[in-house]
C-alpha cells in the first residue's frame, strides 16, 4: 500500500474520531475532571503534608512539582480511550465495515491513535490553565516547554498503540477499561509523579527510578523549569537522562505493538 | 482440495459470464466447533441467493469468508471472479457488506457517514460526497441526514447501513440478516429498498431466519443447518419436495389433539404432526377440497370440535421442517405472540451467540 494512501484513510478515520468531541463534550469534560480534581486534591489536601518533604519546604513549591506528575498520569489514562474505542468499535461492527473496504489496513489504528494523540492535547490544555490557576508556572523557555509537552505526548502515543492492540483482543470495552486501571494506576503511583523519590521504601524506590511514568514526570518537571531548588540529583541512568530514557521507551513500545496490533486488527472479528 | 486455483486474469476474464459468487468445499472450524463442513455455493450474475438457516447454522460464517474477514480453513471462494484469499483487497473494491448490526456511526450524521465511507473506497472527496447525497435520497434519509444516526430509528439505522454498502456502487452485494430485529414496518420497507437494488441488477447474496424473506426475495435458496448446504433451489422447488398441500386443523380441546390425529391419519399421503402448542395437527395431503369435506366428517362423527380449518400450499416452514426435523427457530418471532412458550423455549440452538 502507498504511503499516501495509509495517510489519506488515516486522515479520514482519525477526523470521524474527532467529530465525537465535537458532538460529544461530555467526554472531554469527564477526562480532564478527574485530573483537575487531582490537582486541587493533591494541591490542597495533601500538599501541606508532602510539601514539607520536598527540598523547597512549601505547598506552593509542591504545586509546581505536582503538576508534571499529573501531566504524566492523565495522558497516560487518556490513551487508555484508544483501547476502549477500539473495542467498541468491534463490538459495533464498525471494524467489520472498515475491514470490508479496500482502505489501507494500517489506517484504522494509525487513524485512532492519531485522534487520541489529538484529545491528549486538548486535556493537556485544559490542565494547564488549570495548574496557571493554583500557581503552577513554567519557568523555562518556550522551546523547552514545547519539549516538556512533547515527551508527554509522544510517551502517550506509544501507550496508545499498546492499548490499540488490547482492545483488538479483549471481549470488551469494559475489560478494557478494568485492565489498564489495574495496570496503569500503580505506574503511575510507584513513580515520582505525586511525591519525592527519596520518600520510597527501598524496592519501591528502585521500581520507581526505572520506571518509565518516573522518567516522563522528570523529563516535563526539568523542562518545565519546575525542580525545586536544592533537590538532590537523582541516582538512576534513567532519571539522569528522563528524556532519552523515555523516548528509548516509547521507541522499543511502538516497534513491539505497532506491528502487534495491526496483526491483531486483520484477525478481529464482531463479537 | 482445488489446489489448481485459476489465475486473476482467468478469473477475471471468467467473470465477464460466469457466476458472481462461487465457494467450493469452505470448511471453518474454531477449536472443536465446525462452523462449515464443506460449503458449496453459486450465485450467477444479478440473482439473489438467499442463504436460510437457523442462528449457529454458518451463514455468518459463510458471509465473513466471502466478504474476506475471515480466511477459511479449508476450501476456495471466489466474488466477482477474483480469488477472496489470494486478492482479499480486489474483492473488497467489488463488493458491498452489510452485517447484522448497523454498523454505523452513532456520533456522526448520515451523511458524514457514507462521506466517510465514500472517501475510505477512494471515491474522492467530491465524488463522496456527491454519492452521499444521492443514497440518501434513494434511502429516504434526506430529513435526517444531517442529524447523528444515533437519533434514528432502527430501520434508518439499517437503511443508512445498507446504503453504506452501496456508496462504491458494487456489482456483488452481501446482507447478513438485513431485518433481524426489525419491527414488521421497518421489514417491509427494507424489502421494498432490496427489492428496488436487485431490480436494478445488482448481484446479492442475503441471509436471513425468516423464511418468508427468502420466498419473497432470492430467486434460489440454500438452505443450510450445522454448517453444511441441506437443500437447495428455487421456493417453488423446495416446497415440492416437502410434497403438496396441507390439512390443517386446530382443535378446541387440547387433550382430543392426538385422537383428532389418528381420526385424520387415513386421509393423508403422509404421517399427520401435532403441534401440542397450537392444538393443530397437519397433514400432507392431495385432492383439494374433498380431503375438507372428508376430514370435517370424520372429526364430527367423533365429536371433536374445531376452531380452525384450513387447506395450505406449504410455506417454507415446512420446509424447514421437513428438512431438519425441527422448526425453523424464528418462527415465534414472526407472529404476534412470540411470548416465552413459544418454540423458543422448547429449541435449544435458539441461544443467542452475541
Amino acid at each position: 500500500m502507498r504511503v499516501p494512501t495509509v495517510i489519506a484513510d488515516a486522515d479520514v478515520v482519525a477526523r470521524r474520531n474527532l467529530i465525537k468531541i465535537k458532538r460529544v463534550p461530555d467526554l472531554l469534560v469527564f477526562t480532564t475532571l478527574q485530573p483537575i480534581m487531582f490537582v486541587l486534591l493533591f494541591a490542597y489536601v495533601f500538599g501541606g503534608a508532602i510539601g514539607g518533604s520536598l527540598a523547597g519546604q512549601n505547598s506552593l513549591a509542591y504545586r509546581e512539582f505536582l503538576m508534571a506528575g499529573i501531566f504524566a498520569q492523565t495522558v497516560v489514562f487518556g490513551a487508555t480511550i484508544t483501547g476502549y474505542a477500539l473495542a467498541e468499535d468491534v463490538r459495533k461492527g464498525i471494524i467489520d465495515r472498515f475491514r470490508s473496504l479496500p482502505m489501507a489496513p494500517s489506517a484504522v489504528l494509525t487513524g485512532r491513535t492519531f485522534s487520541d494523540v489529538m484529545n491528549n492535547v486538548l486535556v493537556l490544555i485544559v490542565m494547564s490553565l488549570t495548574g496557571l490557576l493554583v500557581g503552577w508556572r513554567i519557568r523555562s523557555s518556550i522551546g523547552e516547554a514545547v519539549l516538556g509537552y512533547l515527551v508527554l505526548l509522544i510517551f502517550a502515543y506509544a501507550i496508545s498503540w499498546i492499548m490499540a492492540w488490547v482492545g483488538m483482543l479483549v471481549p470488551s470495552p469494559e475489560v478494557v477499561n478494568n485492565a489498564a486501571f489495574i495496570i496503569i494506576f500503580p505506574l503511575t503511583f510507584i513513580a515520582n509523579t505525586f511525591v519525592p523519590l527519596e520518600t520510597l521504601p527501598g524496592p519501591l524506590q528502585t521500581f520507581a527510578d526505572w520506571n518509565p511514568v518516573s522518567s516522563v514526570t522528570q523529563a516535563a518537571r526539568e523542562l518545565f523549569g519546575n525542580v525545586p531548588p536544592g533537590t538532590p540529583e537523582p541516582t538512576s541512568w534513567a532519571l539522569q537522562n528522563p528524556a532519552l530514557y523515555t523516548f528509548i521507551w516509547a521507541g522499543v513500545i511502538l516497534l513491539i505493538f505497532v506491528p502487534l496490533a495491526n496483526a491483531q486488527y486483520r484477525r478481529a472479528a464482531s463479537r | 482440495m482445488w489446489d489448481l486455483g485459476p489465475t486473476v486474469a482467468d478469473v477475471e476474464t471468467n467473470a465477464a459470464k460466469g457466476p458472481a459468487v462461487v465457494a467450493r468445499g469452505l470448511v471453518k472450524r474454531y477449536g472443536k466447533v465446525t462452523a462449515l463442513a464443506g460449503v458449496d455455493l453459486d450465485v450467477p450474475k444479478g440473482t439473489v441467493l438467499g442463504l436460510l438457516g437457523p442462528n449457529g447454522a454458518g451463514k455468518t460464517t459463510t458471509v465473513r469468508i466471502l466478504s474476506t474477514l475471515l480466511k477459511p480453513d479449508e476450501g476456495t471462494a471466489s466474488v466477482a471472479g477474483v480469488d477472496v484469499a489470494r486478492h482479499p483487497r480486489e474483492v473488497r473494491r467489488r463488493i458491498g457488506l452489510s452485517g447484522q448490526y448497523a454498523a454505523v456511526d452513532e456520533y456522526l450524521t448520515g451523511y458524514e457517514n457514507l462521506v466517510m465511507i465514500g472517501r475510505l473506497y477512494h471515491l474522492g472527496r467530491a465524488r463522496a460526497k456527491a454519492r452521499a447525497r444521492e443514497l440518501l435520497a434513494q434511502f429516504r434519509l434526506e430529513d435526517a441526514a444531517d442529524r447523528p444516526s444515533r437519533t434514528y430509528s432502527g430501520g434508518m439505522r439499517r437503511r443508512l447501513d445498507l446504503a453504506g454498502a452501496l456508496v462504491a456502487d458494487p456489482p456483488v452485494l452481501f446482507l447478513d440478516e438485513p431485518t433481524t430485529g426489525l419491527d414488521p414496518r421497518g421489514r417491509t420497507e427494507m424489502w421494498e429498498v432490496i427489492q428496488g437494488l436487485v431490480a436494478g441488477g445488482t448481484t446479492l447474496l442475503l441471509t436471513t431466519q425468516y423464511l418468508e424473506e427468502a420466498d419473497r426475495l432470492a430467486n434460489t435458496i440454500v438452505v443450510i443447518d450445522h454448517g453444511r448446504v441441506i437443500a437447495q433451489g428455487t421456493a417453488d422447488e423446495l416446497k415440492a419436495q416437502v410434497g403438496g398441500d396441507r390439512l390443517e386443523v386446530t382443535v378446541r380441546d387440547a387433550a382430543r389433539v392426538g385422537e383428532a390425529a389418528s381420526l385424520l391419519a387415513p386421509i393423508g399421503v403422509g404421517e399427520p404432526t401435532v403441534d401440542e402448542h397450537r392444538r393443530a395437527v397437519l397433514l400432507p395431503v392431495s385432492g383439494g377440497s374433498a380431503v375438507l369435506t372428508d376430514a370435517l366428517r370424520r372429526l364430527d362423527a367423533a365429536g371433536v370440535v374445531i376452531d380452525d380449518v384450513g387447506l395450505r400450499r406449504p410455506t417454507l416452514d415446512d420446509v424447514f421442517l421437513a428438512l431438519t426435523g425441527r422448526p425453523a427457530e424464528e418462527h415465534e418471532d414472526a407472529s404476534d405472540d412470540g411470548a416465552a412458550s413459544g418454540p423458543a423455549a422448547r429449541t435449544p440452538q435458539k441461544e443467542t451467540v452475541r
